[in-house]
């Protein structure tokens, strides 16, 4: 069995979460992977460097149409032949593309899986988590995405996979690419980090969600946020932590001001360790929670900088 | 300009899924089911188009058991001059769904297909992308703004990071995220009227679809249950806690 990754780099290096679903693809068969860049050069170089990849496909382009599903999709379409299994790691770009390219290969997609049993069998959440299905496709060929939290990620240095510079399909057909807003944050990727601080609606505004940095920058967290907190513009909705939001694993994950809604909770309760400061002794989250503390998370908020800073 | 909007009929968003004892699925009889959420935004974007002059007819679509009729009538309530149930037993594939979604779209030939990001029952989050796969038409996911003009359709999407803007040629697929628009409650008049309003009953076989699903479910469990823990009384407690005890800083 033979399996195509399509992995998502950021800046020319490989995703730590791409690298989890590197993986989650050796437990299937040899790996060739797909990375498509405006310098891919950079990024196929970052990916041949993974150990356990065999051959990387490169396309270097920079128009924007890589950017867009169409071609992407259909360039997996055409390189499917030879693999048994497409696999990328759950993220707004790859659920963009695989179910398309699924559509062309008239193949019924398997989003999210936390778990391989069999080269046809998979588990995965459904319900925002409320339930996990095993389910084993009939198709001949299988396209997948993986919930990187549930895979180790594979080393960044140690392989040498050959390279192999390829061209995008022709015209992304009706679809052009405007514009594309990152927002810049030097705080570690929200799915990746070992450290997460959450906000919710207790925090009250923007200014106050602020608050939360000086405590992240003591902990080197990266900052969350659950919908609440998106919706009322306290911050933007890339920080955003649940059922439709990005799905965390950290070794600590902290949750002010939030109430634990299940579609929040689907998000992050496969944290390790689960902190919750809330007011409301009855919060769901403090079902979930492994350590809490009932009160008024402006008052907390600064005790904890300072007993960090203590013994720190 | 026309538009199609595919709902889907799944357990309320409020409610809390049960899994069946014999771990075959999860249990939905006698449980409260609601239009998914994701649709009551796409329902919502087509009537706002519709208020705006750019929409002359809003078609609603269901594929599933007759009862998805109450999901429909929902769509009509709150401004879909029209609806499609789709009626099978099978559980619905995003696959199978997309190709129903075709087969419409191919005889009622609308402008712009508004879906829902994905169906919170089976979280898929695949249809739009295979319906604008199997149409080779283009599509805009995720969608958190959407203007029409032109011919075309200029849609802002959620992406990891940030946001995207892109620029569809009609006709195309988009699919709602939460932030595009807050739905309306269907007021009492409305609801009355939408009684009135045509409902269509068809099958897959009359499209020529084959709803088998290729997935089946081997089982269905409880995910690992969380204990609640320790409520502490300080932060000092809870500092000395995380170092000491949990070991994570
Ligand atoms: C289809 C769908 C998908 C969704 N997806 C997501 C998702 O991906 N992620 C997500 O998070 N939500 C999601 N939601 C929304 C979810 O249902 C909840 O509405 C949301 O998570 C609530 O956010 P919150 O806990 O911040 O707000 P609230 O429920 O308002 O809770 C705020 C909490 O803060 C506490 N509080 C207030 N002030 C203080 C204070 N001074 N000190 C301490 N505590 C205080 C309160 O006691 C309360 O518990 C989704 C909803 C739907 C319908
Ligand atoms: N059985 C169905 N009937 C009507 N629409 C559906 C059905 N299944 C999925 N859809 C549409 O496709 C979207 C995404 O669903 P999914 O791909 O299953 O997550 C939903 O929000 C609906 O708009």
């Amino acid at each position: 069995m033979t399996v195509l990754v399509y992995l998502d780099h950021e800046g020319g290096v490989i995703r730590q979460a791409s690298r989890s679903a590197i993986t989650a693809a050796t437990k299937l068969g040899d790996v060739d992977v797909l990375v498509t860049s405006p310098d891919a050069a950079a990024a196929a170089k970052s990916a041949a460097a993974i150990p356990g990849v065999k051959k990387v496909f490169a396309v270097t382009d920079t128009t924007g149409n890589s950017e867009l599903a169409e071609p992407v999709a259909a360039l997996l379409a055409q390189l499917a032949g030879n693999y048994t299994h497409i696999l990328a790691a759950s993220s707004a770009t790859a659920k963009n593309v695989l179910p398309r390219a699924a559509a062309l290969l008239d193949v019924q997609p398997i989003p999210d899986i936390v778990a391989i049993n069999d080269a046809e069998t998979f588990v995965r959440p459904i319900y925002a988590g409320s339930a996990l299905a095993t389910v084993k496709s009939a198709d001949a060929k299988k396209v997948i995405t993986m919930r990187a939290s549930a895979f180790d990620p594979a080393p960044a240095e140690g392989g040498s996979a050959t390279i192999e510079e390829i061209a995008l399909p022709a015209g992304p057909g009706g679809s052009t690419f405007v514009a594309t807003e990152l927002s810049k944050s030097e705080r570690p990727e929200l799915e990746s980090a070992r450290v997460v601080v959450s906000g919710g609606n207790g925090m009250l505004n923007e200014e106050n969600f602020k608050l939360l940095e000086p405590l992240a920058d003591r902990l080197g967290a990266a900052i969350g946020a659950s919908r609440a907190a998106v919706d009322k513009g306290f911050v933007s909705n890339e920080y955003q932590v649940g059922q439709t939001g990005k799905i965390v694993a950290p070794e600590l994950y902290i949750a002010m001001g939030i109430s634990g809604q299940i579609q929040h909770l689907a998000g992050m309760k496969d944290s390790k360790v689960i902190v919750a400061i809330n007011k409301d002794p009855e919060a769901p989250i403090f079902q979930v929670a492994d350590y809490g503390i009932v009160g008024d998370l402006f008052t907390i908020l600064p005790q904890l900088e300072a007993e960090l800073d203590k013994a720190g | 300009m026309k538009v199609l909007v595919p709902v889907k009929r799944v357990i309320d968003y409020n409610i809390k899924p049960r899994v069946k004892a014999d771990g075959t699925g999860v249990e939905t009889a006698g449980v409260k089911m609601s239009m998914n959420p994701f649709d009551e935004i796409a329902v919502e974007e087509a009537v706002r188009l519709k208020e705006k002059g750019v929409v002359s007819e809003i078609i609603a679509v269901s594929i599933g058991e007759a009862k998805a009729q109450d999901t429909l009538r929902t769509a009509m309530a709150m401004g879909a001059d029209r609806s499609i149930l789709v009626e099978t037993d099978v559980v619905t594939e995003p696959l199978a769904v997309a190709k129903v979604l075709k087969a419409l779209v191919e005889k009622e030939k609308p402008d712009l297909i508004i879906l829902g990001k994905q169906a919170i029952d089976d979280d898929m989050n695949a249809t739009g992308q295979m319906l604008a796969g199997l149409l080779d038409r283009p599509q805009a996911t995720f969608a958190s703004k959407v203007e029409v003009a032109d011919g075309a359709v200029t849609v802002t999407r959620e992406i990891d990071g940030g946001s995207q803007t892109i620029k569809l040629a009609l006709p195309a697929i988009i699919t709602a995220d939460l932030r595009l628009n807050e739905p309306r409650y269907a007021s009492l008049p409305n609801i009355m009227k939408a009684r009135k309003k045509p409902m269509e009953k068809i099958t897959p076989a009359d499209l020529g679809v084959d709803m088998t699903p290729r997935l089946s479910v081997v089982s269905v469990s409880e995910p690992p249950e969380r204990k609640a823990g320790v409520k502490l009384d300080s932060a000092a407690e809870l500092v000395s806690r995380l170092r000491n005890e949990a070991k994570v800083i």
